[in-house]
């Protein structure tokens, strides 16, 4: 690790304002970025401690919809009552996620900010377009089993790890943003970029903006809905893939879906192919099964994860049927 | 007074360890202590043709950099007894020239005042190589194989008998399948871990050891000093499981630095650091082929297999050794092969060979029984081995079939279905599978010193260690029966090197090695406080003869007048004595053969040797006749598995083991030994693997995120159960070891339940969700 200043500030215009120094990184729980900093990864001058902020809300909207605070740990959004009962996509995926000791010091902020496990940007042996831009990617012709398959480039088959973003994707979630400019939002599906040539960008946020808030709109449907991870072992590991889903079913027919996979993509994956298929088709288990293969229809597949193709076919099935049962 | 043996009590260093008190090798406050980091190759293969450490040495604090350079020159310790320690790489001495032979080889030790310093210099430090071609993947480089002379420890790696080409040309039923199993890492709780202090000529190690005496005979060889000059400490140990059984380069260059520097060193691996330079369980191709007739009686084995090695040393992974004393048959070919790769050395992990070869003989054993229409619990007792067919030999004790007729019972075998995936609960599939665990059980020269105190209490020394496997309290409970004493009264003190040698804890071997001579050191103690009070006026027991005395609780009386007598206290009170010793060595091994080796004239084990030549105890166990007996344990493994067919995710639902290992010792650390090596045969079955990169052949899966254990989610109930009965031809303790067995055959069990569950047979571990959905 290299040595850093450490600073903490108080307030959002406060923590803006420090970024002005040059290499400087805000850290929250700091579960993901101490590991990265530990294995000079990520080598900031300045690190801003952000926690004495006031983000800690999660505030019940007029319209029905919530309003998340940044700092907000992972652990209290997943209990909180309003979230368990009017989104329970979003608390089952941030309780299918880490350990909970991780999701007691994670926030939902850097929940969104985290950064990719794949094991070739980890270790600084190996070429990595996203740790060394231009260095190569080790993955696509290593070792590869847990890497993407929707979203991959030439560049980067990184997976995006998070578990929350999954459910947010299906969410639609507004993210909060204040910069030297003033506030602004940013809708969830262009917050996380694909890797494209530049694999190193990875988020819409420009130096000195900071994440407020997470508002996830009102779904009124959303009740109805449900997260499954397939993976490793029983808990404490990343996806091999999941499934959000959110249906809005009458009288046996889709009338809305909003659907997200993960541990398939290179960002949190909103499969609208799928949507397509769903709504205003009857929910059984031929639209399910179709609506998976539209989702993955994109899908390409490396020497040690093609397995994932039809994993996240039949867990995306399994979560469908799961949700709207048979009609 | 009830003995100790047997009690479940708790471990008697528990609560050092949960409050953080126990001193592992890198907690000793050392004064002046300054800090290593390693730096380690980041090319396969080649040279290191320049180290830049010019901006790591500008870092405020950093003393000086140690390259092959600078450092100082290393002996190797030619045919050396293995028992004074093995060096785990003996071509790879570390530092001793440019040469680069695996991915995370040491090249460096940058060493400064703090930890954070070092670190961060030790990221400055550019390097140069000259990389030439890498030997990379056991399968690419298969036609390199070559037969070794020998296995582990010197053992045969090449066994037949009878004809068994011959006989699968008659065999009504035949099976041949090829098994596979990854690499993989032991990852102990703590990393290799070692601070050196010098005190002029003087060397003071702590090192995370399985073996403080090897340590101690490997410095001294290696560092060119005397014996007498090397002092080596592991009070506590976090975990081996064989990878702290050999010494690795970090217990050198600790000691190197700390000379060049002249500063004591710590030099802590990183978890990363682990998975290359310190050793792991060898990948393996393991082929079976089984020939029986149509009752299902075996009348060929075939077990060969082949393992990779380093370009720096041989370990044979002995995969096929349990194969060839498992199961009775007339003709057997066990052989085993090594392919030589750019990657380290492997090592012992928990059940080396055991582990990986009873998976793949057991999985062949399931496969057959499917083809016989037959149970596999029933084809195991048709072939039941009544002796060692190999060795000739009777078994020491042997109780198999009541393990599988109590494990079967216990996870309820009658409700297995034969024809696979026809039993559901719920969305799951349902399957049972089952199979024989076994391990040798070992037994080498141990010494041990007695103390007993004018205050009643009482301490014994001995030159073993405990790796965390329980022998602090054990042994504890050995020595309170011998001494005669409330466990609460005596205090063993192990894992320094001076004390009387102990055995390495490697091979399930501590309690029946030191067991012995703490016992009878022990007894040698009270025979002496007997004596003393037999010759004393002042004694009410004066005068009597040895044999009509017996102690109890602290206190020594007439046999037939209890309450005759008096108190250790009082006789030795009264004799103005502070302390009485004895020491005892028994010479009992069950690998060596032909007769003791003496210790070297004026040791300490001289001494003991000695003294013992009157020792009763030791006389006695000394002239049990060992030659006709094989010792071995066994046990039965039996799980429940649940299989969610869509998406390939595995529950297990109860295990049950089942194990003949001799006398429990104590029921709490029996059973978590048990428990823990079932565990570990969870992780091997289902998640665990080390993954190399295919086209440079450096480790990718390095850390505790990328390589999967075993969380407490993926554990269901685990019933441990023992026979407990007393093999008293190992010892008069009657315990054989215990740290190993537990992760023998349960893997297989696992694998035979999900194919019970599923009708796929998975033969390549770990079994993961892709190769269900395949």
């Amino acid at each position: 690790m290299e040595p850093f200043k450490l600073i903490r500030v108080q307030d959002g215009q406060s923590a803006i304002n420090a970024t002005l120094t040059a290499g400087s990184k805000f850290i929250a729980g700091g579960t993901n970025m101490l590991d990265l900093m530990k294995l000079n990864i990520e080598t900031p001058k300045q690190v801003i401690d952000i926690n004495k902020l006031s983000l800690y809300q999660i505030e019940e909207l007029p319209n029905g919809g919530i309003k998340i605070g940044a700092l907000v740990k992972n652990s209290d959004l997943a209990y909180h009552p309003a979230i368990a009962k009017k989104y329970p996509v979003l608390s089952e995926a941030l309780l299918s996620g880490a350990s909970p000791q991780l999701r007691n010091m994670a926030s939902v902020g850097g929940n969104l900010m985290q950064r990719t496990r794949c094991p070739y940007f980890y270790n600084a042996d190996f070429v990595c377009n996203k740790r060394v831009p231009g260095s190569g990617c080790g993955a696509i012709a290593g070792y590869n089993r847990n890497n993407a398959i929707l979203g991959t480039s030439a560049q980067c088959i990184a997976t995006h790890p998070s578990d929350m973003c999954v459910a947010m994707a299906a969410l639609g979630a507004i993210i909060h943003v204040q910069g030297v400019k003033g506030v602004k939002t940013i809708p969830f599906s262009e917050f996380h970029l694909l890797p494209g040539q530049t694999p190193h960008l990875e988020h819409n946020l420009r130096q000195g903006e900071l994440i407020t808030h997470v508002e996830i709109p009102p779904i009124a449907y959303a009740a109805r809905s449900h997260y499954l991870k397939v993976r490793d072992r029983a808990s404490y590991e990343f996806a091999l893939t999941s499934a959000a889903v959110i249906l809005d079913i009458q009288n046996g027919r889709i009338l809305k879906s909003h659907i997200a996979l993960g541990g398939i993509g290179t960002k949190p994956w909103r499969a609208d192919l799928a949507e397509k298929v769903l709504n205003g088709a009857i929910a059984n288990q031929q639209t399910y099964r179709a609506a998976a293969e539209a989702a993955l229809s994109q899908a390409k597949g490396y020497k040690d994860n093609s397995f994932k193709i039809e994993l996240a076919k039949r867990t995306l099935v399994r979560a469908l049927t799961t949700t709207g049962g048979i009609s | 007074m009830n003995p100790s043996i047997g009690k479940p009590i708790d471990r008697v260093d528990g609560r050092l360890k949960v409050t953080g008190a126990a001193t592992y090798a890198a907690e000793f406050p050392i004064k002046d202590l300054v800090y290593g980091v390693s730096i380690t190759s980041t090319i396969t293969k080649g040279r290191v043709k320049n180290i830049d450490s010019r901006q790591a040495l500008k870092v405020p604090g950093v003393i000086g950099i140690m390259t092959s350079e600078n450092s100082m020159q290393l002996h190797f310790p030619a045919g050396s007894d293995p028992s004074n320690g093995k060096f785990a790489e003996k071509d790879l001495l570390p530092l001793q020239n440019d040469r680069v032979f695996y991915g995370g080889q040491h090249i460096a030790i940058i060493v400064a005042e703090t930890f954070e310093q070092a670190e961060q210099a030790a990221a400055l430090v550019k390097v140069t190589y000259d990389e030439q071609p890498a030997t990379i993947g056991i399968e690419k480089n298969i036609t390199t194989a070559y037969k070794p002379a020998s296995g582990l420890g010197g053992g045969e790696a090449q066994i037949k008998r009878g004809d068994v080409e011959t006989a699968m040309l008659s065999a009504a039923v035949k099976t041949e399948e090829t098994y596979t199993t990854p690499v993989y890492h032991h990852n102990a709780m703590e990393p290799h871990a070692t601070i050196a202090q010098w005190e002029g000529d003087k060397l003071t190690v702590y090192d995370a050891t399985q073996s403080v005496m090897g340590v101690k005979g490997l410095l001294a060889a290696t560092l060119g000093i005397p014996a007498e000059k090397v002092q080596v400490y592991a009070l506590y140990i976090g975990g081996g499981f064989g990878s702290k059984g050999f010494t690795w380069a970090n217990t050198l260059l600790a000691p190197m630095a700390a000379k060049q520097f002249n500063r004591p060193v710590k030099l802590v691996l990183s978890r990363q650091q682990v998975f290359s330079a310190a050793g792991r369980r060898t990948q393996t191709i393991q082929k079976i082929t089984l020939g029986a007739d149509q009752t299902g009686k075996l009348s060929a084995i075939k077990h060969a297999t082949t393992s990779e090695t380093s370009f720096v040393d041989e370990f044979v992974e002995t995969a096929g050794l349990a194969t060839s004393m498992l199961y009775s048959s007339p003709n057997l070919d066990v052989s085993h092969e090594l392919v030589r790769l750019n990657r380290g050395t492997p090592c012992p992990a928990r059940a080396p060979g055991e582990a990986p070869g009873t998976y793949a003989l057991e999985v062949a054993m399931d496969e057959l029984a499917h083809q016989l229409k037959m149970d596999p619990l029933q084809l195991r007792l048709i072939n039941h081995a009544d002796m060692e067919e190999q060795k000739k030999k009777q078994f020491s004790e042997k109780s198999l079939k009541e393990c599988y007729e109590r494990g079967a019972e216990a996870i309820g075998w009658k409700n297995r279905k034969a024809e696979p995936g026809t039993l559901k609960e719920g969305n799951y599939l349902v399957g049972y599978g089952m199979a024989t665990a076994t391990y040798p059980a070992n037994r080498s020269a141990s010494t041990a010193k007695a103390t007993l105190f004018a205050n009643g209490n009482a301490e014994i020394l001995c030159g073993t260690q405990d790796i965390g496997t329980g022998t602090y309290t054990v042994m504890t409970q050995v020595a309170a029966d011998g001494f005669s004493l409330s466990p609460d009264k005596v205090k063993v003190k192990l894992g320094n090197s001076s004390y009387p040698k102990g055995a390495q804890s490697g091979g399930s071997q501590v309690s029946a090695s030191v067991g012995p001579p703490i016992r009878a050191a022990a007894l040698g103690v009270i025979s002496k406080l007997i004596n003393l009070a037999i010759s004393d006026t002042a004694s009410p027991l004066h005068g009597y003869k040895e044999e009509d005395i017996a102690a109890d609780n602290g206190r020594i009386h007439l046999v037939k007048n209890p309450d005759k007598g008096e108190t250790y206290s009082q006789v030795m009170t009264r004799q103005g004595l502070d302390k009485l010793e004895a020491q005892a060595k028994t010479n009992v091994s069950t690998r060596q053969q032909g007769p003791p080796t003496p210790a070297p004239a004026g040791s300490p084990e001289a001494k003991a040797e000695e003294e013992s030549k009157t020792n009763k105890a030791v006389q006695e166990d000394e002239k049990t006749d060992r030659k006709d007996f094989a010792f071995h344990s066994f046990g039965a493994q039996f799980v429940k598995v649940l299989v969610d067919p869509d998406l390939g995710m595995i529950r297990i639902d109860k295990i049950v083991g089942v194990m003949d290992i001799g006398t429990v010792m104590n029921l709490k650390t029996a059973t978590n030994q048990i428990m823990g090596g079932m565990i570990f045969g969870i992780g091997m079955a289902l998640m665990e693997n080390t993954q190399y990169d295919p086209n440079n052949g450096r480790v990718v899966t390095r850390d505790l995120a990328q390589y999967l254990v075993p969380v407490h989610a993926d554990i269901p109930e685990i019933e441990v159960q023992f026979i407990n009965k007393p093999d008293t031809f190992i010892s008069p303790i009657g315990a054989r070891g215990i740290g190993e067995i537990g992760i023998t055959g349960i893997t297989a069990a696992i694998a035979n339940a999900i194919y019970n569950a599923t009708g796929k047979r998975v033969r390549d571990l770990p079994i993961t969700p892709d190769k269900l959905i395949a």
